[in-house]
């Protein structure tokens, strides 16, 4: 699928290698230590970038609102944009800079997380399926696939080639 | 007002994303590290199905409950940046079968989730 996402082999990377959840990922040291106190902070990060991720969405939606039974071009642009941004995102936090522990958790877990949804994905085609717009439904389905897939693809690559040989590791 | 009820859905959905994710992955990884991400997954079928039941209850769900649980909490609960993330990461790992694996069970697993509380919540109204 992505034959440029790898960093597997990057030197210095041994440890976000591993890490495929970018929310949190347990085969992390680093991410394992925040299941431990001190952890209402992480928690209120995420609260609020997600709360700041949602209004995001919320405004995309009345400014591209769609009537019932056709093509949710809304979803279809945040779910895209976000799949973007959390390429960009990852390949910054794990490869070019040291984060601070709140950026991951605000950035990737709250105002991605917020701002993109899979549940209004999912209820949209059942919608779309139930006032038997099958074509519609599915190319909805496929084209969100694609556009993510494509999405964090192109964020993922992109990031790479302007950061050039600027990673964390040559540093 | 809507706005409000939005964000307020949305600041208690992000954080307990965070958490199932992590209460999946410790109770995956006892069992050895897990190839699936099965914490993202949970999420995204419990706000698919969550919200395919507002949808079935149709106009009979008040507009500021849609607002609270519909596009703030189950909007921020599910996610597909992270979804779209993951699969790539998987298939870009030389994990391909994995990746088709991971976007077969969402789509089977999260559309299947709404389908069923659509019907759940049109027979209840």
């Amino acid at each position: 699928m992505a034959a440029g996402d790898r960093c597997g082999d990057r030197p210095g990377s041994h440890i976000e290698a591993h890490v495929v959840d970018p929310d949190v990922d347990l085969t992390d040291p680093a991410q394992r230590a925040e299941t431990r106190p001190r952890e209402w902070d992480i928690l209120v990060a995420i609260a609020i970038g997600g709360l700041a991720g949602a209004e995001a969405r919320y405004g995309l939606g009345l400014a591209l609102p769609h009537r019932a039974g056709t093509f949710p071009w809304s979803t279809v642009l945040i779910n895209a944009t976000g799949c973007l941004l959390i390429g960009v995102l990852m390949v910054v936090l794990l490869e070019l800079i040291t984060p601070h522990r709140l950026a991951r958790p605000f950035l990737g877990v709250g105002v991605l997380g917020g701002y993109t949804t899979y549940s209004t994905f999912a209820v949209d085609v059942v919608t779309l399926l139930h006032a038997h717009r099958i074509g519609t439904a599915l190319g909805y389905l496929v084209t969100t696939l694609l556009l993510g897939a494509a999405a964090v693809w192109l964020g993922t690559v992109a990031t790479r080639l302007v950061a050039g040989g600027r990673s964390r590791a040559a540093a | 007002m809507i706005a409000l009820l939005v964000a307020v859905g949305a600041a208690v959905g992000a954080p307990a994303r965070y958490l199932v994710d992590r209460a999946v992955q410790t109770r995956r990884t006892a069992h050895g590290p897990s190839a699936l991400p099965v914490g993202t997954l949970t999420v995204n079928v419990i706000a698919s199905f969550v919200l395919g039941l507002l949808a079935g209850l149709g106009t009979h769900v008040d507009s500021d409950v849609s607002a609270l649980i519909g596009t703030g909490f189950c909007g921020a609960l599910s996610t597909y940046s992270t979804f779209g993330f993951e699969t790539m990461r998987l298939g870009g790992d030389g994990r391909a079968r994995l990746a088709v694996g991971y976007v077969v069970a969402s789509l089977v697993l999260g559309l299947g989730a709404a389908a069923l509380a659509w019907w759940l919540g049109a027979a209840l109204a």
